[in-house]
């Protein structure tokens, strides 16, 4: 393990690439005679084959590659089972020796272990509770401002926004600072007579942390699409004898969904997949998924480097698969997100 | 729109021409890549000063960051401060250049016994920085009894008051030890027992931290914790009610060299900062300022008793006698390693 | 009484948003250095921070990171649009979905996959990847805003232009670009807000040697967060809300 290796073929590849790509550029231009606009998007097209396609494929290519550069599906076995590389790598003549005096792997350590997939599910259920929580506070607070009669809207949703102009590592570490032992919180608290909390270093503050930097991406887009919803419609069901609760879960709910839908997956998203959040304020205790895939690659072992990149495909996978999924409840991407 | 669209092109030229001055500066550099807080800052003032050449710093937290960073940006890197046990692996693998002695006469002024460590037979890589041991930091007014042995990181009185050290080598090393075994046990039942160990320890622990844990336990924050020496003195120092204890199983010595990575781009500068760090008052400045003990007999002399008479910085032989160097572990271990304290860090 | 408690819950939620924020910059006028503990109302952090030179350095380094990938992403991203918004439906239907790519993405895969690029290209980390890497993950939401505008836009105006005499640049720049600059200036704007804000693509795709502010704060995270820093973002929260002000004036006087 001494350098990363580029396979020949490697650079064969991506050279043959440029040169087709200029070919059907040139083609294209002989064939409609002249410079028709598609071709405006011929440079960014090349960006995003260089940046966006070859990385994820180098990814793909480590996922499925030992460090030597051979296939193999063992960083995916280490994803099953975490001890799999450590067994291994083990000298089979030491783990016979160790197996014959009655040991089991089990006493070794080297059974299987499923953390890699237990910390995955734990994440999930944290990016779950998450924006389950963004939803809960969220909804109600964009349906507030999104309120035709309630003049001051507008402006209390750019106050939303303006949290956002500060830098957010820097807010998570006031946060941090808020709950410390002396912090403000435990000052106040000690003062109205509870008593000092251990408020840090744990899920709790994780999921503070994470619902604390996430919340206007869940209000945003609910506002939007509140916001632009044709009001006379709920105030049809109202006269038509619907009563605040009815017309609120027939006319107004059902509307909604599509910013409810991209909230979602604004909010979930890099829920699933923060790693400093859960390092600042969890004391190095909690290991998120994100945490995983960073400990991967700040490792020695070159190893774990394509663990890693399993790791991240596997992810990147997940994510997509999600994403299909809510596409279906809002084929349009109606909600449109920040934008 | 107009007006908009000058004023950003103006604001543009200006900032595209920032990034192009640095780099097309013809100073003379030397990029140094040092642990947090290793270093008195106004050693590098007086070094630029004296010589001219610029010091650009910057920092990591373990080795093994350290040696992923070396790996991936070659050529980034003049002087690194890794330590020993990484030494024997950076030798092994062509990370680092030999060191131009010529250059660096001050080296006479180094202990003796402190030349050719195992790390470096010949001594052509590297010249001592620092060295020091790990041990227990804890708090007088939250710990009564007399701490003498790792055992008090497992007792239960002191639950969300400890804080161990977010370093793969270090935790597992001093686990290890507490059961009697070899900081660099290469059998399998000694790890499975030191991982088992830290599980079960988990939840007693407050945080693991590497350098946040001086200004922690000097804020008072927690009653244990596991430490490098210079940075239990450091904290000792801002709060008097912090002591340092050795345990009796043993812990580990070290030495932290100061080597030049192969790719360095301004090799003779390098050794320009080495010698310089070498010099007798340079490096007593640097020792009172990080408090960790000084492999520079010549400025032991000039620090005298303040220096010889402070156990944590200078320990009892018997001490050291029960301490034991880390080496490096081969990369099929270091893949059990690397697993077993996986397990460890996302245990719930 | 439903009103109080709507305006209440309001108050709340904003509370939870802004305590952090106010603490921070009350932190940032402490004479002390600690976090928990008021020892009087003083400037000095706001005078450390200008002699600060890792501070001053990575704050160029932001900030015209974020300039520059603002300026290159839009360039890019804004022909690009106009190219896709003329494409038939296929291949549109693909550089949609490529597009969305690096949106979807997670961060830190982004992140990754890039530094697996650079690394195994052979290209040192440092300022150029970091931008490269901006650009990259700027240039989808540049032509998510200026895409609307083009629809709204007449569709044979180009073509018009062309029968008519006019270069493709010229009709680029004088008959669609005038259109849809307003899109293009959203998505320029949020480029400059992404990149300034970005930690982990940074993170991973760059050398220790080229810090912007959130690689730097996340280093000195482990060793304190001296209060210059949040005197830094005070000013910088500031400067930005002022902008955000004039523009929104601005934009409210042309209507």
């Amino acid at each position: 393990m001494t350098d990363f290796q580029v396979p020949i073929w490697g650079y064969w590849l991506m050279g043959i690439g440029l040169a087709a790509f200029i070919v059907m550029l040139g083609m294209y231009i002989r064939k409609n005679r002249g410079f028709k606009r598609p071709l405006f998007a011929s440079p960014y097209v090349l960006w995003l084959v260089i940046f966006t396609v070859i990385p994820c494929l180098l990814v793909a290519y480590f996922s499925f590659t030992d460090p030597a550069g051979n296939f193999t599906l063992d960083n995916f076995k280490n994803f099953w089972d975490s001890n799999f590389n450590a067994r291994k790598a083990m000298d089979q003549e030491e783990l016979n020796m160790y197996l014959s005096m009655g040991l089991t792997l089990e006493d070794l350590g080297l059974a299987r272990n499923s953390i890699n997939i237990d910390t995955l599910v734990f994440s999930l259920w944290m990016a779950f509770l998450c924006t389950a929580i963004c939803l809960l506070l969220g909804y109600p607070a964009a349906h507030i401002m999104a309120d035709r009669n309630f003049k001051l809207g507008p402006t209390l949703v750019i106050l939303f926004i303006v949290p956002m102009w500060m830098n957010f590592l820097l807010r998570t570490i006031a946060m941090m600072s808020l709950l410390e032992d002396n912090g403000l919180i435990n000052n106040v608290l000690e003062m109205v007579g509870i008593g000092r909390q251990k408020l840090l270093n744990n899920t709790a503050a994780v999921q503070l942390g994470m619902v604390y930097n996430f919340l206007p991406f869940m209000v945003f887009p609910i506002y939007n699409v509140l916001n632009k919803m044709d009001y006379k419609l709920s105030e049809a069901a109202m006269d038509l004898g619907c009563d605040h609760w009815h017309t609120f879960y027939k006319v107004t709910l059902p509307l909604s969904v599509p910013g409810v839908v991209s909230g979602i997956t604004m909010v979930f998203m890099p829920a699933v997949t923060t790693f400093y959040i859960s390092r600042l304020l969890g004391g190095g205790k909690i290991s998120l998924f994100g945490d995983l895939i960073e400990a991967k690659f700040l490792s020695t072992s070159l190893q774990e480097w394509n663990v890693g990149s399993a790791l991240s495909l596997i992810m990147m996978v997940l994510i997509l698969l999600s994403l299909g999924l809510l596409r279906r409840v809002d084929p349009e991407g109606e909600g449109g997100g920040m934008v | 729109m107009k007006k908009l669209v000058s004023l950003v092109s103006v604001l543009v030229l200006c900032f595209s021409m920032l990034p192009l001055n640095n780099a097309f500066a013809d100073q003379e550099v030397v990029n140094v890549y040092n642990w947090y807080d290793y270093m008195d800052e106004d050693v590098f003032a007086l070094f630029e000063e004296e010589t001219g050449i610029h010091v650009n710093k910057m920092y990591f937290t373990t080795n093994e960051d350290m040696m992923v960073q070396l790996r991936v940006s070659p050529g980034a890197y003049d002087l690194v401060f890794p330590s020993d046990y990484c030494v024997e692996r950076m030798i092994a693998e062509g990370l680092i250049a030999e060191i131009n002695f010529d250059n660096v006469p001050n080296l006479v002024n180094v202990n003796p016994d402190l030349i050719n460590p195992d790390y470096d037979p010949e001594n052509k890589y590297s010249v001592p920085f620092m060295w020091g041991t790990v041990g227990i930091l804890y708090n007088t007014k939250k710990v009564e009894e007399e701490v003498n042995s790792w055992s008090i990181l497992w007792d239960e009185k002191y639950a969300d008051d400890i804080i161990m050290l977010d370093s793969i080598r270090d935790t597992l090393g001093v686990t290890l030890k507490y059961l009697g075994y070899s900081m660099n046990s290469r059998n399998l039942v000694e790890l499975k027992a030191a991982t088992d160990k830290l599980i079960e320890q988990k939840p007693l622990v407050k945080a693991y931290y590497v350098d946040e844990t001086k200004d922690k336990m000097a804020a008072g924050d927690a009653a244990l914790a596991v430490v490098y020496s210079g940075d239990a003195l450091y904290a000792m120092e801002l709060n008097e009610d912090l002591d340092y204890a050795v345990p009796k199983e043993g812990s580990n010595v070290w030495i932290d060299p100061m080597v030049i990575p192969a790719t360095a781009k301004n090799k003779e500068n390098a050794e320009k900062l080495i010698n310089f760090l070498c010099r007798p008052d340079i490096a007593q400045k640097n020792c009172e300022y990080i408090w960790y003990s000084s492999p520079n007999a010549a400025a032991i002399e000039l620090m005298g008793e303040d220096y010889t008479e402070n156990t944590t910085i200078n320990p009892d032989p018997s001490v050291l006698e029960r301490c034991e160097f880390f080496h490096d572990i081969p990369d099929n271990y270091l893949t059990i390693y690397n697993s077993f304290w996986s397990q460890v860090k996302n245990a719930k | 009484m439903m009103k109080i408690l709507k305006r209440f819950y309001l108050g709340l939620i904003l509370l939870f948003l802004y305590v952090p924020i106010v603490v921070l910059i009350v932190q940032s006028f402490n004479a002390g250095e600690s976090r928990a503990v008021w020892e009087g109302f003083s400037l000095t952090w706001y005078g450390k921070l200008f002699n600060d030179p890792n501070i001053m350095k990575s704050l160029w380094v932001t900030v015209s990171i974020a300039v520059l990938a603002a300026l290159f992403s839009t360039i890019l991203g804004t022909l690009a649009a106009i190219g896709i918004h003329a494409m038939r439906k296929r291949p549109q239907a693909i550089m949609l979905t490529l597009n969305n790519i690096p949106m979807t993405m997670p961060d830190i895969v982004t992140g990754i996959s890039l530094m697996l690029l650079f690394i195994f290209t052979k290209v040192e980390r440092g300022y150029v990847t970091m931008l490269l890497a901006h650009i990259t993950f700027d240039v989808p939401y540049v032509i998510l805003s200026v895409m609307p505008k083009l629809k709204q836009m007449n569709k044979h105006s180009y073509e018009a232009a062309l029968d008519l005499g006019a270069t493709p640049m010229y009709a680029l720049l004088h008959v669609i670009l005038p259109e849809v600059m307003p899109g293009v200036i959203t998505g320029a704007m949020l480029a400059f807000t992404l990149s300034l804000d970005d930690f982990t693509i940074s993170y991973f795709t760059t050398s220790p040697l080229v810090q912007n502010l959130s690689t730097l704060i996340y280093s000195q995270a482990r060793k304190g967060i001296k209060p210059t820093m949040n005197a830094l973002s005070a000013l910088m929260f500031v400067v930005l809300l002022l902008l955000l002000l004039l523009v929104n004036k601005r934009s409210s006087k042309q209507e």
